[in-house]
């Protein structure tokens, strides 16, 4: 069989596409209604938490039993941002480079599928980091999923978002593993754009996660 | 890596599975898309900490910011731009159905009244 009768072999689809882009388009679709959901809800309690500590403000006694400051930790999570955009971008680079594979330009380590998925995947372990080190700080400071209202929807939240990236990131490496096993193919590329797909949602959804609950107050 | 051109002259791939109607973005232009994204996540983090964040347009100019952000990596990096129709409509529809529903929950519980 031919690569390019091998390439085109998926089952012949009344749209003339491949069900698999179908499927993950449309999952992607119900995944924005999820987040929607879960970010509406964050926003309709924020402000309405009784006790302390709150994302913004800082809480005094009476209100909390001791001084507690304004819990949201800026820097961190701008990093993280930052870190999750870059990852992105090294996930283009890793389908174009499963893409154009034997082309010329894209021997050495940066024209390297291998490179960029490990690079994406190490980017969203980076990111899951963070997240861990702000969960920790966040229960140390006294505020945990059954604290108030703003706990409750903030971790719920942002739980699901790291849940998604962990399981981003559990594809990549799967990916990864193949393309050490057998190397993937420009016939692959189809594979490595769907994870690419759902590694960039998971990317917008972050993107609007950090500016209405981080920056907003 | 030089400025390649991510074209699918390839014959192994599989362009009409994948169900792009044109090209995909050049390595410039996936350098200029991070680039511009990190510079809105920048401008987005210094105006957090500059008397701006207490003006009336602090939340406007997040919002439009954000939105700006979203669509790039939406278009470029999702490549929705250069995708088939069908791929948009999947994402656009329940994009949709999810602002509105999101926006009329906001208004129902009086997030736009000034009361909380």
């Amino acid at each position: 069989m031919s690569s390019a009768v091998a390439s085109h072999a998926h089952p012949p689809t009344s749209t003339g596409l491949d069900h698999r882009k179908i499927a993950i388009w449309a999952f992607i679709g119900s995944e924005c209604m999820l987040f929607a959901s879960l970010i509406s809800t964050y926003l309709i309690y924020k402000g309405r938490s009784v006790v302390g500590p709150f994302p913004h403000e800082v809480c005094d006694p009476p209100v909390c039993a001791t001084h507690l400051n304004a819990i949201l930790n800026i820097p961190v999570t701008s990093f993280s941002t930052f870190v999750l955009l870059m990852s992105s971008l090294a996930m283009v680079l890793a389908l174009a480079a499963v893409e154009n594979r034997g082309k010329p330009g894209y021997e050495g380590i940066f024209g390297s599928s291998k490179f960029w998925l490990l690079t994406t995947a190490i980017l969203g372990t980076t990111f899951l980091g963070c997240q861990a080190y702000e969960f920790t700080s966040f229960v140390h400071e006294g505020l945990t999923i059954r604290t108030n209202l703003f706990g409750s929807s903030f971790f719920t939240l942002t739980g699901f978002h790291g849940a998604h990236v962990t399981a981003g990131v559990l594809w990549l490496l799967t990916l990864l593993a193949i393309d050490i096993k057998r190397g993937l193919q420009p016939k692959d590329a189809l594979l490595v754009d769907i994870s690419a797909l759902y590694w960039h949602f998971v990317d917008v959804v972050w993107i609007a996660i950090f500016t209405l609950v981080y920056l907003i107050k | 890596m030089a400025d390649h051109e991510f074209r699918h002259t390839n014959p192994d791939i599989d362009v009409h599975a994948m169900g792009e109607v044109h090209e995909h973005p050049t390595w410039k232009q996936y350098k200029w898309v991070a680039l511009i994204l990190t510079l809105i996540t920048v401008v987005e983090v210094w105006i957090y900490y500059t008397p701006f964040k207490d003006s009336p347009l602090f939340v406007p100019v997040l919002l439009i910011m954000s939105a700006v952000k979203f669509a790039i990596v939406v278009l470029f990096y999702m490549h929705l731009k250069y995708d088939h129709k069908l791929f948009k409509a999947l994402f656009t529809g329940p994009l949709i159905i999810a602002i509105s529903t999101l926006t009329a929950l906001l208004f129902l519980f009086g997030k736009f009244s000034g009361k909380h």
